[in-house]
């Protein structure tokens, strides 16, 4: 699955985000708990902010020495009998990747969840090869059963089905006999699961965080399939976004307590697993073969500009969680697998204005991301950052939008005309003025009367009332009528 | 252990560097004194006593049983969890604790009275090993560090601790020396921080555990017992 999901016209996606009432319903319910988690750990944490000022400051340093870091990172691993690579593009990883699976004549692969691989579209190059691969995170399993339904949501990949969907998706693929409670389900994907990571012969895994002092990769997982898919294959593959680094152990225990309270309000998850290199030749279990692959894919391009902090992101999903425009239109609409805030700034980002210009309108600004983002990326910001390269940069708003503004300019550019103009908005918007407002109007304002009402232009505009002003403001009271 | 490989790398970096705008940074790169520090902070000032309360109270936000214990009692506590939670088979790590607790000798008697057999990691035959950690009920491990805000214990992999032990058994016993108590990652991170700085070599694989296995994946309900342990309790003993 590569980074585009979903249709490719952006309002049909959020048309049908919109209509899907039973989709809507679980974002709101999970949105909802989710915050109160995130809330109320950083409350019981004390001292959030000083946090979110450290997360931040050591963001900036790791971002701002990066070569440094990935270079030393390289180093460690290789100290330790594994094999770094380094993909400049998404073609470059798949390709190590598929060749170091074919040199093991491997068949089956288990993985667990790792948005890079998705953003590569990793599993269609590997199936293509004719192996198998099963996603072992309990969200992706019950997506990949479903025909690769696309993941709505970082964190809880699933979030847009609901427990009777999943049982029937199991009926009808896996023969499933019980009911839709969520630990029926659960028991049964752990049954099935557990014979493929047994069999399977190599393990991909993603990466939270690197720590470059050590050539450590650690894992940040609930569930045990990462532990899983590190402990019993015998050959490991971790493929990691390169910006996901941190120069020490220190640094790690800093960054992955931000993660685990605002991704889901715990103060760690069940586990975090610090894999270094393949296993010890001595030790009884852990893979003989481990890979690392690093992964630039657009991101380089961010480094330098106005953009760096969205490569601060720990893909902890707060901002997702918060966002009342993703509450509505839900994470398929943004037609990226990274949905909310972050989506909406990284996405043209990684593949450019042309396919998602509209992704930075999808915001009210209200902030909310920026204010939970637990390294405090300037979300909203970046949103506006966007839009303004749109228009000025990119020359690519919409034609009615483009129309409207070369107007207003003509206008505004001269004396005479806005003068005339201002004086005969009143009258002109007469034919369409329903009960004091106007409800359908033409041209440039049907958008937005499509969706609300507009109010009538004032009788007296202000240009009018600012030279009739009288001192003692009797004049403004009279201008509320 | 042969040297792995590393390719591309050059043109990668020089790249990131170049993006930068300057050269690249092969060293002097030096970690700042962070001005915030504010991780050490948190439980500062609590005794070992209080920190064991924190621990005991956390246990239960993650699905644990918590059990606090003398070393004199230990066996006795750790056999009354075997048979509550019905284990007939158990797979021990093989760690020296094991003997110096005084519970090896145990075994037998275990056997005798409630028909539980013991095993333990065996470095020589890995194979075996594996099996049997699929096989047991329950895996049993001490706790190298533990951090008390989580209610985490802290694993370092070797030839005797075997990754599977906490892994494959649906039930996980973690036996928590008092004196392994920290108050939070903070701690344990700098212990191997330091480690690495003064030349170490450190485990292939360090875990951090909190509980037993869980996840929220279907309709944000929480399900306890996914892919690793469905149940895990911890047993405190007083080693000091």
């Amino acid at each position: 699955m590569p980074l585009h999901v979903g249709e490719k016209a952006f309002k049909s996606r959020v048309e049908k985000g919109l209509g899907n009432e039973f989709m809507r319903g679980a974002v709101r319910s999970a949105q909802g708990r989710l915050q109160d988690s995130r809330s109320h750990a950083a409350e019981e944490l004390g001292d959030w902010e000083e946090w979110r000022n450290l997360g931040q400051e050591i963001r900036q340093h790791t971002m701002e020495n990066l070569d440094f870091y990935l270079q030393q990172l390289s180093e460690k691993v290789a100290e330790r009998g594994g094999h770094v690579y380094f993909a400049e593009t998404a073609d470059d990883a798949n390709h190590y990747i598929s060749e170091v699976i074919e040199k093991k004549k491997a068949r089956k692969i288990a993985k667990s969840k790792s948005m890079v691989t998705e953003e590569i579209a990793l599993n269609d190059i590997l199936e293509e090869q004719g192996c198998n691969v099963v996603e072992t995170d309990l969200g992706e399993y019950i997506l990949q059963i479903d025909d690769h339904d696309p993941p709505s949501h970082i964190v809880a990949p699933a979030l847009h089905k609901n427990k009777e969907q999943i049982r029937d998706v199991f009926k009808e693929k896996l023969g499933y006999l019980h009911t839709e409670k969520p630990e029926e389900l659960t028991l049964f994907a752990r049954e099935q699961l557990r014979k493929e990571f047994l069999s399977a012969e190599v393990g991909i895994t993603g990466c939270n965080f690197a720590v470059a002092e050590s050539g450590t990769c650690a894992l940040v997982t609930n569930e045990g399939n990462a532990r899983m898919v590190s402990t019993l294959p015998k050959t490991q593959i971790t493929v990691m976004g390169m910006e996901r680094i941190v120069p020490t152990w220190e640094e790690l225990d800093v960054l992955v307590s931000l993660l685990t309270r605002a991704a889901v309000g715990q103060k760690l998850t069940s586990y975090v697993t610090a894999l270094t290199g393949p296993k010890e030749e001595s030790e009884g279990d852990g893979p003989e073969e481990f890979h690392l692959v690093v992964v630039d894919n657009g991101r380089s391009k961010i480094l330098g500009t106005e953009f760096q902090e969205a490569l601060h992101c720990i893909r902890c999903a707060a901002c997702i969680n918060v966002c009342p425009v993703y509450r509505h239109i839900g994470g398929h609409a943004y037609g990226s697998i990274y949905p909310g805030p972050i989506g909406a700034v990284l996405t043209p980002l990684l593949a450019g204005y042309e396919d998602y210009k509209e992704l930075p309108y999808a915001s009210s600004l209200c902030g909310a991301c920026t204010e939970v983002c637990p390294v405090k990326i300037p979300l909203h910001e970046y949103l506006i950052d966007h839009r303004r390269n749109i228009v000025e940069k990119e020359n690519k708003s919409n034609l009615s939008e483009k129309l409207a503004m070369q107007g207003f300019h003509k206008l505004a550019g001269s004396a005479g005309l806005f003068n005339i103009a201002t004086k005969m908005a009143p009258f002109l918007v007469t034919p369409f003025v329903r009960d004091g407002t106007i409800s359908k109007g033409p041209g440039p304002l049907k958008a937005w009367t499509g969706a609300r009402e507009l109010p009538l232009p004032q009788k007296e505009r202000f240009r009018d009332w600012f030279k009739h002003r009288t001192k003692g403001g009797q004049h403004i009271a009279k201008r509320g009528d | 252990m042969q040297r792995g490989e590393i390719k591309n790398r050059e043109a990668f970096l020089d790249k990131v560097a170049g993006q930068l705008g300057r050269n690249r940074r092969k060293d002097n790169v030096i970690r700042p004194k962070w001005k915030h520090q504010v991780q050490w902070k948190v439980l500062a000032d609590l005794t070992e006593n209080e920190l064991v309360d924190v621990l005991e109270k956390q246990c239960e936000v993650i699905h644990t049983d918590f059990i606090r214990t003398t070393e004199k009692e230990l066996d006795a506590k750790i056999l009354q969890v075997l048979q509550a939670y019905g284990v007939k088979t158990a797979l021990t790590s093989d760690d020296s604790r094991f003997s110096s607790f005084g519970l090896t000798n145990k075994y037998q008697d275990w056997k005798n009275s409630s028909d539980i057999d013991v095993f333990k990691w065996d470095i020589e035959s890995p194979g075996q090993s594996r099996h049997l950690a699929e096989q047991a009920d329950a895996g049993i491990t001490f706790s190298d560090i533990t951090l008390a805000e989580s209610g985490t214990v802290v694993l370092f992999s070797s030839d005797g601790k075997g990754r599977s032990v906490s892994l494959l058994p649906s039930t996980y016993i973690a036996i928590i020396p008092k004196s392994s108590l920290v108050p939070r990652m903070s701690q344990a991170a700098r212990e191997i921080h330091h480690q690495i700085e003064s030349g170490g070599r450190i485990s292939s694989c360090i875990n951090f555990i909190s509980g037993p296995s869980n996840s929220a994946d279907i309709e944000m309900n929480l399900v306890v017992g996914v892919h690793g342990p469905i149940k895990a309790a911890y047993i405190l003993v007083e080693d000091r």
